[in-house]
């Protein structure tokens, strides 16, 4: 049944893209000052959305093990972080392409560029303290401590091209944001997909993490045997 | 099409392959190590099988 729904929503997310893929590429006219390569925001900043939403998500997932003690938190923390990571990667990268088009240059120590790479490289540092502890509860608490720590620099990196002078584009959704209505349209449309994919990951990674549980708990009384 | 406008597409183009290539290497990440648990996961429980057997 769970996979089925897994499946269905797999299938929704391909068409959905597909759709969405068709209208950017051939429908939607080229931006006036940066021409074609303008159409990467409508993955570059659902990625980024993205990425923040798993980032809160473990934030609370973190909270939550600290109230309850329950591994079941710990295990969609560390799910919601790895695909998290997985968005982040993607929204760094498709800057970059953007950048070495209209700036020229692959990268900048950008107050934004520069805080979305440490809040990333934060993030992959607690998959690896998460491998540095075999101990399952001293593991789940020290992560949770993290995910939660680690959240403070979303807010810093959200920000950032409000709060500093940056080459960053300023935002065109919120406050002042001047995006036409049919990229806005385009850009949200296109968000809704890639958080069916972000969530299908999300459920297959939580069950790898409950299952990689079983497997720990069998092999310690298979030793007590 | 001038020089500038095709490099603009190919970027665009890299861009976009990038980023389904970073989901789709991590789905395939996810596959492999659903296969490998599985595969650890029988090999446990025959492995007790056979130690409540002794």
């Amino acid at each position: 049944m769970r996979k089925n729904i897994l499946i269905a929503g797999g299938a929704i997310a391909a068409l959905l893209l597909a759709r969405n893929i068709w209208v950017i590429l051939t429908q939607l006219p080229d931006e006036k000052f940066q021409g074609a390569i303008f159409r990467i925001i409508f993955f570059h900043v659902p990625a980024a959305f993205t990425c923040f939403l798993c980032f809160l998500a473990s934030l609370i997932a973190g909270l939550a093990y600290l109230k309850s003690k329950k591994l079941n938190y710990d295990a969609f923390g560390v799910s919601v972080v790895e695909v998290g990571l997985a968005f982040g990667a993607v929204n760094l990268l498709t800057g970059m392409i953007w950048a070495r088009i209209i700036w020229g240059i692959w990268w900048t120590w950008d107050w934004r560029l520069t805080s979305m790479l440490i809040c990333w490289l934060l993030y992959a540092g607690y998959l690896v303290l998460r491998r540095a502890i075999d101990e399952p509860t001293e593991r789940a608490r020290m992560s949770a401590v993290m995910s939660v720590l680690n959240f403070s620099v979303v807010p810093f990196v959200f920000f950032s091209i409000k709060w500093f002078r940056t080459q960053h584009p300023q935002p065109v959704l919120f406050g002042e944001g001047k995006m036409d209505s049919g990229y806005r349209a385009m850009l949200y449309g296109n968000w809704v997909p890639i958080l069916i994919v972000a969530a299908i990951l999300i459920a297959v990674r939580y069950v790898q993490e409950k299952q990689q549980r079983e497997i720990d708990a069998l092999r310690r009384e298979a030793h007590m045997i | 099409m001038n020089d500038a406008i095709q490099r603009n597409f190919t970027y665009l183009a890299y861009g976009l392959i990038t980023a389904w290539a970073i989901l789709i290497v991590y789905a395939l990440t996810l596959a492999a190590r659903g296969r490998s648990l599985t595969r650890q996961l029988e090999n446990v429980k025959r492995m007790l099988e056979d130690q409540s057997k002794k």
